[in-house]
């Protein structure tokens, strides 16, 4: 079981093939914790992948090989997990809605579905972005944490 | 990480079964499978996901954009799927209202 404090860092290249190695880490961290059941797990891999991908995007165009850091944090009461690039950045408030599912216009939008599938599979998210880069911190509360005073600890 | 890609076919349907995880690693394979079913005048497709272990935004994008070239043939691309973790961002996402999802290949092939 993680340890309150405990802290581990990965740094991946910012390339497809490694946001498959990202979801790994948050997995065993996540599963090394008792407190977050298998299906936050997932979800929790899914808003991972996304922010990766996202954060390998932005370094999209240049020549070298950029990192990409997923840090994960252990806390008495939450997971928080931080993904950071020193790409392009962006402005999460200015991403276009899609049409209603109804519209035949929907089908136009192949791409986008990440930050809004973040939003909806975890507890907290945050983006930090600039022309420096962007950080996203995700946060999973413990089961028994959840609506029981969520404090910073 | 390899993605698993198997097409049979099943009373005048293209079933194909995906297994593995569709990443943005993985998703390119798939797009490029699909749209190779497509150019080959397979316009009635089925899309099996029982075999998929994770699927992101970057699958759901491969999907919609087959479904989409397929409608411009008067085609369609249905779904098999019954993990709920699979099925949950169809759900989020609004695509359960976009897809026929169906909880088996025999039910996806009958008309």
């Amino acid at each position: 079981m993680l340890k309150t404090g405990q802290v581990v860092e990965l740094g991946i290249p910012a390339r497809a093939e490694f946001v498959a190695l990202a979801r790994l880490l948050v997995s065993a961290m996540a599963s090394s914790d008792t407190l977050l059941p298998d299906d936050r797990i997932d979800d929790l891999k899914i808003a991972v992948s996304e922010a990766c991908t996202n954060a390998i995007e932005a370094y999209a165009g240049r020549d070298a090989v950029e990192r990409v850091l997923v840090r994960c944090h252990a806390h008495h009461d939450r997971l928080e997990i931080d993904i950071e690039d020193r790409g392009e950045g962006f402005d999460p408030a200015a991403l276009p809605d899609h049409p209603p599912v109804t519209d035949p216009d929907r089908l136009k939008f192949e791409r986008g579905l990440g930050i809004p599938l973040i939003r909806a599979l975890v507890d907290e998210v945050e983006f930090s972005s600039s022309g420096g880069g962007t950080a996203v911190r995700i946060v999973m509360w413990h089961s028994d944490s959840v609506g029981n005073g969520r404090v910073g600890g | 990480m390899e993605l698993g890609l198997d097409v049979t076919e099943r009373n005048g349907y293209a079933v194909l079964a995906v297994f593995g995880e569709v990443d943005v690693y993985t998703a390119p394979h798939f797009r490029e499978r699909l749209i190779e079913l497509v150019s080959e005048g397979k316009h009635r497709i089925v899309v099996d996901l029982e075999g998929v272990d994770f699927l992101d935004s970057t699958g759901l994008g491969v999907l919609v954009g087959g479904l989409k070239r397929l409608r411009s043939h008067d085609g369609d691309l249905s779904l098999v799927c019954t993990q709920n973790r699979i099925l949950k961002v169809f759900e989020i996402t609004g695509l359960t209202k976009v897809f026929d999802i169906h909880d088996s290949v025999d039910a996806a092939v009958t008309p």
